[in-house]
């Protein structure tokens, strides 16, 4: 479904502040892959989803979703495959806008604009229908402006308004990093859930290694712009925290900077 | 004082279509467009050099609508694929279009004193159906001795500009509408859901200028000229328009949005005229005045919100040591 090749970049390649972001990445997503992604900071993990949705070019290295080559693919048209949910609450939603006008923009996302309204009594009790697997009562919401809504209830939203059009790719990048932690709670469960119901290919982002090992059916670690370890199926299910850092000072032979990395 | 009310709603009419364009670009695509200035005589010179030529007024005013229409797209050009700033591209076109208009026109001043236009046709329809005979009679009867010349120009423009807003107000709840406003408000967000940011800028500000200079070549009509200069501060005037109308009205709902951007464009011409009658200033004291007003508009509404927030707080600490007291 998604398939990395050889991928790297290098930010002000020449000056003292070259960076070496990402290096020779490959990575192959089969269809219904959820993978969590850790690792430490400036490890290259945003860069790397910013490359899969066009928001960053490479230097050299393929990327092709669902076996069509968009390595050149502008970040607009690639969004028509690909939904993505940001660490910002505010990023992925437009607070001027109601609950329904948002969802109304999401639903186009895989389809052309046009001249008809965007909101409509069919599509309206769709949204309703999505709204309600949030259980935060939005469904009855509809015409209140996102910028009312409080954070969690904000990236609720993003979650499902970046889902519920079944895009080829989920993208979550630290999408419960801003989130007081009761929150974060809610909507790392929304996640499994939604991504368990609608079988999307999800890569997700998290700072969180209790929630990289709880959810998903593989696990990637990054460091210096490469990854450094991928484990799936029954060796994932027996990971555990410890047994992940032991598993990083065996590769870089020194312990994990995890002063953000949250271990429980 | 009658009259003069009178002409003030009459021209706040149609700059409320002005006003409208301004509307769309600073508020929905937050994009300070300074094209305006320019567009609204292109507008005025197309709609004047065609009458002469002896086109209907009808697609003079068309004309007028779409040539706008492309001077918005250029600055939009300018903008998205000339990644030239916002302030800068609006500037570069206001500037372009002040030689253009006089290409236009041919000479500085186009006259249409002895032409047919949009607004002598209303008037001889309403005069032949009598209806400006029956208003008259009506005022006189209410006591008003200075009697417009005629209501058709008033009237039709009030259905003409409350048309163009519920166009409007439809148009931005469509699918490209809400992609629009998206973009003033969430621009990340926005391509994030597949939308070509760049082409619905260049929409918006050709549709914000086709606006402006619909409502420049219905003006030019209206007072039976069209002048170069005509266009110096239109963009003040509408952003004064617009945020004079929302401080009152309020901005809860597009429709109610753009009905504040109508309302305020007509109360702003209310204001100019009572301030020109008074003793103490005169026709070149509009442009203080309408910085004035925009500044009060501002700053106004800010002072309100920070009154009440402290009275507010005030009563809750007052609420809050009886509960002490109470309690001790
Ligand atoms: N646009 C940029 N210009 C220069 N350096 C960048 C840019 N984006 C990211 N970097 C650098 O690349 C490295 C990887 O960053 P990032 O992908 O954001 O890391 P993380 O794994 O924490 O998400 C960091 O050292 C960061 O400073
Ligand atoms: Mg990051």
């Amino acid at each position: 479904m998604l398939r990395v090749e050889n991928l790297s970049i290098t930010f002000n390649e020449g000056t003292p502040d070259e960076k070496k972001a990402l290096q020779n990445i490959q990575l192959e997503l089969k269809p219904g892959d959820f993978v969590t992604v850790i690792g430490s900071n400036g490890a290259g993990k945003s860069t790397l989803m910013n490359m899969i949705s066009g928001a960053l070019f490479p230097d050299v290295g393929i990327i092709e979703i669902n076996n069509q080559n968009v390595t050149t693919l502008k970040e607009h048209k690639r969004a028509k495959k690909i939904g993505r949910v940001f660490q910002d609450p505010m990023a992925g939603t437009s607070p001027k806008m109601t609950i329904e006008e948002n969802l109304a923009i999401a639903y186009a996302r895989n389809k052309t604009r046009t001249l008809k309204p965007g909101a409509n009594k069919k599509r309206r009790a769709l949204f309703k229908e999505e709204l309600e697997r949030l259980h935060l009562g939005l469904e009855n919401r509809l015409s209140a402006k996102v910028g009312l809504l409080s954070g969690g209830e904000r990236q609720a939203l993003s979650l499902l308004m970046a889902t519920f059009t079944q895009p080829d790719i989920l993208l979550l990048d630290e999408h419960t990093a801003a989130l007081d932690p009761s929150r974060a709670e809610l909507i790392t469960n929304l996640t499994g859930e939604i991504v368990k119901e609608t079988h999307l290919t999800t890569l997700m982002v998290t700072h969180n290694m209790q929630q990289a090992l709880d959810l998903g059916n593989r696990l990637i670690m990054m460091d210096k712009g490469q990854i450094i370890l991928d484990i799936d199926g029954a060796k994932k299910q027996a990971l555990t925290i410890e047994k992940l850092l032991q598993e990083f000072k065996r590769i870089r032979g020194t312990d994990m900077d995890n002063d953000r990395a949250i271990l429980g | 004082m009658f009259i003069s009310m009178f002409n003030a709603v009459e021209s706040g009419i149609i700059f409320a279509i002005m006003a409208l364009g301004v509307y769309l670009s600073f508020r929905i695509l937050d994009f300070p467009d300074l094209t305006v200035d320019g567009s609204f005589v292109t507008g005025a010179a197309v709609s004047a050099l065609l009458i002469v030529n002896g086109m209907p007024t009808g697609l003079a005013i068309l004309a007028a609508l779409l040539a706008g229409f492309l001077a918005g797209s250029i600055t939009g050009l300018l903008n998205t694929k000339g990644k030239v700033n916002p302030l800068l591209s609006g500037i570069l076109m206001m500037t372009a279009l002040y030689s253009i208009n006089l290409r236009i026109m041919g000479q500085s001043n186009i006259p249409l004193l002895n032409q047919e236009t949009f607004f002598t046709q209303l008037r001889s329809i309403f005069e032949s159906l009598g209806i400006d005979r029956a208003f008259d009679q009506g005022l006189t009867a209410l006591g008003i001795e200075n009697l417009p010349s005629t209501y058709s120009a008033l009237l039709i423009m009030l259905i003409v500009t409350f048309i163009i807003k519920f166009i409007t107000d439809y148009f931005l709840k469509t699918e490209v509408g809400l992609a629009l406003r998206a973009i003033g408000d969430n621009e990340q967000m926005i391509r994030s859901f597949s939308a070509n940011t760049d082409h619905l800028k260049v929409l918006g500000l050709g549709v914000s200028n086709g606006l402006v200079a619909l409502a420049g070549g219905l003006y030019a009509q209206f007072t039976g000229f069209s002048d170069l200069n005509m266009g110096i501060g239109m963009i003040v005037i509408g952003l004064a328009s617009v945020i004079i109308g929302e401080s009152i009205i309020g901005t809860k709902t597009i429709g109610r949005t753009t009905l504040a951007v109508v309302v305020g464009a007509v109360i702003y011409r209310i204001v100019i005229t009572l301030a020109i009658r008074s003793d103490f200033l005169d026709n070149g004291d509009t442009k203080l005045i309408t910085a004035l007003l925009v500044v009060l508009a501002l700053v106004v509404p800010k002072v309100v919100e920070t009154v009440k927030e402290s009275s507010r707080k005030r009563k809750k600490r007052q609420a809050l040591n009886q509960q002490v007291r109470r309690g001790a």
